[in-house]
């Protein structure tokens, strides 16, 4: 736990502008100088709800949404639809201070919206005593009057963001420059307006009592504020990347949208289609036809995609999907983050279908990752699939903006031009040996409809050289051994070619070991530095390559560990038993710490089960999760 | 320079071009009105001066899938009731190509129905023929959504007791801007529908009656036709929606009643899904494939985009 940072959270409603408001102070707290990391907790609903954003920022790098956190501004849910105490969800309108105690930090700050939250309400939840016992610090202020006063009741989030700046003695610069780049001459007045008094009558008025104050900070280069979205957006466009179809689900929708609304302006195409099996279906036909192409969708969307999946891999076509996951099974729970569709990615879509599987575990490398994505895809013609989550995809964080001062790719990859299907082989009819038997790499090049001399039949069915339907024994095991090469040799490539894709930390001669993958990276390595900080031999790494699995590199860490702990968003250890299926042993030395209640591990809670497990405690975790010690243990 | 020349390419067309020289032995049965559509395609694309290198054909599942096993042109088998979204991208991607989507009743009105309502309804300029034998050949005759009441097969052994989709009156609804019937027993008819078709800007649906031998009728069954454009028994405007309607429903009913009518049945001018996503500068005029080959294009970058994040 650092001593000198904010995690800032705003409460309210789905629809009182939360996410906005987030986001435009995070930028101001980034344009300060802070490194920051944002959280979103939001349920599937349109209006009300209980929601919230948080703002994690110091002057060092941070990783993670950290733990708990210490500044509560409740705005009360002014879309609240059950005022009354008993009803089924709780009352709906005190939630956003409710629901948010439990975690706040002691000599946390709290800031509550009288207006629209009743004291006697907020009476009612013991927060006086409650406040004495952890010693926070509670200022309710009307924001309603004040907003209401100058402009419109929505407003009361810029009251709320005046009242934060002044009580943690924040300069308004950075925000007012935001809310000017962003807002239209005719409310830009009456907010600013609302900010200057929020802050004024805070700053004359209020008797501080906490401690709590802005981080300092300095970065050394301009720097630009991304999710995991954006970068999974700007991968694909540097790519070459033109085309994308899909269907509206949370939270694929959010790469989707950003697509969606760059691609026309970059000479590109978005499709929203009428279902998920069209989706990855039209994906495949534009590839076929020569442009980059990418489809995505969330679990259960992704289902859908199983058999053009299969169509891709089989006819060779390039192809990139995204599997954005949530919580399952079924509808499971739509906004909420969890890594359990791992094996269904992995396997789905009948017979030995292979894919490449990548779970980037930072918002850099989710650019990177959808880069080698796309390169690999149009290099070794396979579909290749992103797997990631709603807490990669939601988070935002700083990152340089030179990061992105590249040159883009937009190659097809092992496509051939008119001029060299010339010197292709053809059979007497004239149709091109699209899928030759002898290969370098298991890759045959393609050609495109519409090329002189290209001509051939792509197939879902076994097939010959030409393209024909075919089951004679000898040319299916010649044609399925050459595609199962190709996996093999994008192995090959990654590790001998390419910087790898697992992301290594803590004590590099330590003899314990933090295994994770995907979007849980940045937590993990945040409690790895902890444990170092604290004495512990603990090393860790973020696994990224799902598939074909790293098996040189994982072989390396699990040998020189003596054990290691396997920490996932599942309750199926589904990671752990990928490594024991890859490497065929190593299940004496795997613990599990799974967690799978819709909130993302904090860092304390891995500190915590890495305890429990090298004490061999029989204590439950104070947190939901839930610790499977190894075999044998 | 374009990097596609088979695409509007003007040369001499042989018919037999689009035979393939090495002809893969077909699957289909002796009298199978799979042939109809095979003759019927080779026939018009050369008279609308179409070489086999600019045409795409995409097929779904079935006996009908092996289309393009036969016909010389690019081809892509799809899965099945896939072949539309398949189909429609290809053209996005590049829409210099003629494509062709086919596919069995059970494909297109069945597995792929949803898929058969949204292409008509967006129009896309791509031609769809459904091999329509009223059954499931392929997989030995069991029930399809164009059997008619009462159709008895090892999946309905007491009969069916659905009535069977109504193909026309369904593209129409769904908003197809070109509709007919056509028969493998009248190859001239077919011939010219299929030209219609392709030439038509937007999205083109045949309802090709293809006998099954084995499973169901045979060719003598659909003997005689009648081609309501020619019959003096029959007077509608092919561009009046109500018209139409009135004549499909009539159309549908006859099939089941021993009457076959083909012919065409609706045609629309309104745009194409391409012509209108162009208008809105939702896609490129230029077909998006050809710039992957322009060594002249400056790619745009994401650094370029980041103003907003800053």
């Amino acid at each position: 736990m650092s001593d000198n940072e904010l995690i800032w959270r705003v409460a309210g409603g789905s629809g009182d502008g939360i996410d906005s408001t987030s986001q435009n102070f995070a930028k101001a707290l980034m344009r300060s100088g802070l490194d920051v990391f944002t959280h979103r907790h939001y349920p599937s609903r349109i209006r009300g709800g209980h929601t919230y954003v948080e703002i994690r920022a110091a002057g060092h790098n941070v990783q993670s949404r950290g733990d708990g956190y210490n500044f509560l501004l409740a705005l009360g849910d002014s879309f609240a639809r059950n005022p009354q105490e008993d009803a089924y969800y709780g009352n709906e309108e005190l939630k956003p201070l409710a629901e948010n105690l439990d975690e706040l930090r002691e000599g946390g700050v709290i800031v509550y919206d009288s207006g629209l939250i009743d004291e006697e309400d907020a009476a009612s939840l013991d927060l006086e005593a409650r406040a004495e016992e952890n010693d926070w610090h509670v200022y309710p202020m009307d924001l309603r009057s004040l907003a209401r006063e100058h402009g419109r009741e929505v407003m009361r989030n810029t009251a709320g963001v005046g009242v934060t700046a002044a009580l943690l003695g924040m300069d308004l610069s950075h925000i007012e420059d935001l809310m000017e780049d962003a807002m239209p001459e005719k409310i830009l007045e009456p907010n600013l307006e609302i900010l200057h008094e929020a802050h004024e009558i805070v700053t004359e008025e209020f008797e501080f009592t906490h401690d709590l104050r802005i981080p300092e900070g300095e970065h050394d280069e301009e720097q630009a504020l991304l999710s995991g979205s954006n970068a999974i957006t700007f991968g694909s466009i540097d790519s070459g990347c033109r085309f994308i179809a899909g269907y509206p689900m949370t939270p694929w929708t959010s790469v989707f949208t950003l697509m969606s609304q760059h691609l026309p302006e970059i000479g590109g195409i978005s499709e929203q289609v009428e279902d998920e099996i069209a989706a990855a279906a039209l994906a495949v036909g534009a590839s076929h036809a020569g442009v980059k192409a990418m489809s995505g969708s969330s679990g259960g969307g992704f289902a859908l995609m199983s058999e053009p999946l299969g169509l891709a891999e089989m006819t060779e076509t390039p192809v990139v999907l995204l599997e954005s996951m949530r919580a399952g099974p079924s509808t499971g729970m739509p906004t909420k983050p969890e890594q359990a569709d791992l094996e269904f990615t992995l396997y789905t879509s009948q017979g030995d279908s292979q894919r490449v599987v990548f779970a980037p575990g930072t918002v850099e490398e989710a650019y990177d990752q959808t880069r080698m994505a796309f390169y690999i895809a149009y290099e070794y013609q396979i579909p290749a699939i992103i797997i990631y989550d709603q807490k990669l995809s939601g988070e935002n964080t700083n990152v340089p903006v030179s990061f992105f001062d590249r040159e883009p790719e937009p190659t097809l990859g092992s496509t051939l031009t008119e001029a060299e299907l010339e010197e292709a082989v053809h059979d007497a009819s004239g149709k091109f040996h699209r899928f030759q038997h002898e290969t370098e790499n298991g890759v045959s090049p393609r050609s495109l409809p519409g090329q002189k001399g290209g001509r051939y039949l792509a197939t879902g069915n076994e097939h010959t050289p030409e393209g024909h339907i075919c089951e004679d024994p000898d040319n299916r095991v010649t044609q399925m051994d050459r595609r199962l090469q190709k996996l093999e040799e994008i192995r090959r490539e990654l590790d001998e070619e390419h910087e790898s894709q697992q992301t290594y930390f803590g004590e590099e001669d330590a003899t314990y070991g933090i295994i994770t993958w995907g979007s849980s990276q940045g937590v993990v390595e945040e409690a790895v530095e902890r444990l170092n900080e604290q004495g512990h031999s603990v090393k860790g790494v973020g696994v990224s390559d799902m598939m074909p699995f790293p098996e040189q590199e994982m072989t390396e860490f699990l040998e020189s560990v003596d054990e290691a702990m396997v920490v996932e968003m599942n309750v199926s250890a589904q990671f752990r038993g990928l490594i024991q299926k890859e490497l065929g042993r190593y299940g004496e030395k795997l613990t599990s710490l799974l967690k799978y209640n819709g909130n993302p591990f904090e860092p304390a809670e891995i500190v915590e089960g890495y305890e429990l497990n090298i004490e061999g405690s029989d204590t439950e975790p104070t947190a939901q999760m839930r610790l499977e010690p190894a075999a044998g243990d | 320079m374009s990097a596609f020349n088979a695409i509007g390419e003007e040369r001499d067309i042989d018919r037999n071009e689009f035979t393939p020289g090495l002809e893969p032995q077909p699957t289909w049965c002796p009298g199978c009105g799979d042939f109809g559509v095979l003759k019927a395609l080779k026939q018009a694309l050369p008279e609308i001066g179409k070489t086999p290198d600019e045409v795409l054909t995409c097929t779904g599942i079935g006996c009908s899938g092996k289309l393009n096993s036969y016909l010389e042109t690019y081809g892509f088998h799809t899965i099945h009731g896939r072949s539309l979204p398949v189909a429609r991208a290809a053209k996005l991607a590049n829409d210099g190509l003629t494509v062709i989507a086919a596919g069995g009743d059970g494909d297109g009105y069945g597995i792929g129905g949803n898929h058969f309502m949204h292409t008509a309804r967006e129009n896309h300029d791509i031609t769809y023929i459904v091999f329509n034998n009223e059954v499931f050949g392929l997989t030995k005759g069991q029930t399809s959504p164009t059997s008619p009441r009462g159709h008895k097969s090892k999946t309905t052994p007491h009969g069916n007791a659905k009535s069977p989709i109504r193909p026309l009156s369904l593209a129409l609804t769904s908003g197809a801007t070109y509709i007919a019937r056509t028969a493998a027993v009248n190859p001239n008819q077919a011939k010219e529908i299929i030209k219609e078709a392709i030439e038509h800007d937007g999205f083109a649906h045949i309802d090709f009656l293809t006998q099954c031998p084995t499973w169901n009728k045979d060719a003598r069954q659909y003997v005689p036709y009648v081609d309501v454009q020619e019959s003096d028994d029959y007077d509608f405007d092919i561009h009046n929606r109500q018209e139409a309607q009135e004549m499909m429903f009539e159309t549908e009913n006859a099939l089941h009643e021993g009457t076959v009518l083909t012919g065409r049945y609706f045609v629309d001018e309104r745009p194409s899904y391409q012509q209108e996503k162009k208008e809105l500068g939702e896609m490129p005029t230029e077909p998006l494939a050809e710039r992957y080959f322009d060594d002249d294009y400056e790619w745009e970058r994401s650094y370029d985009l980041l103003e907003r994040h800053k």
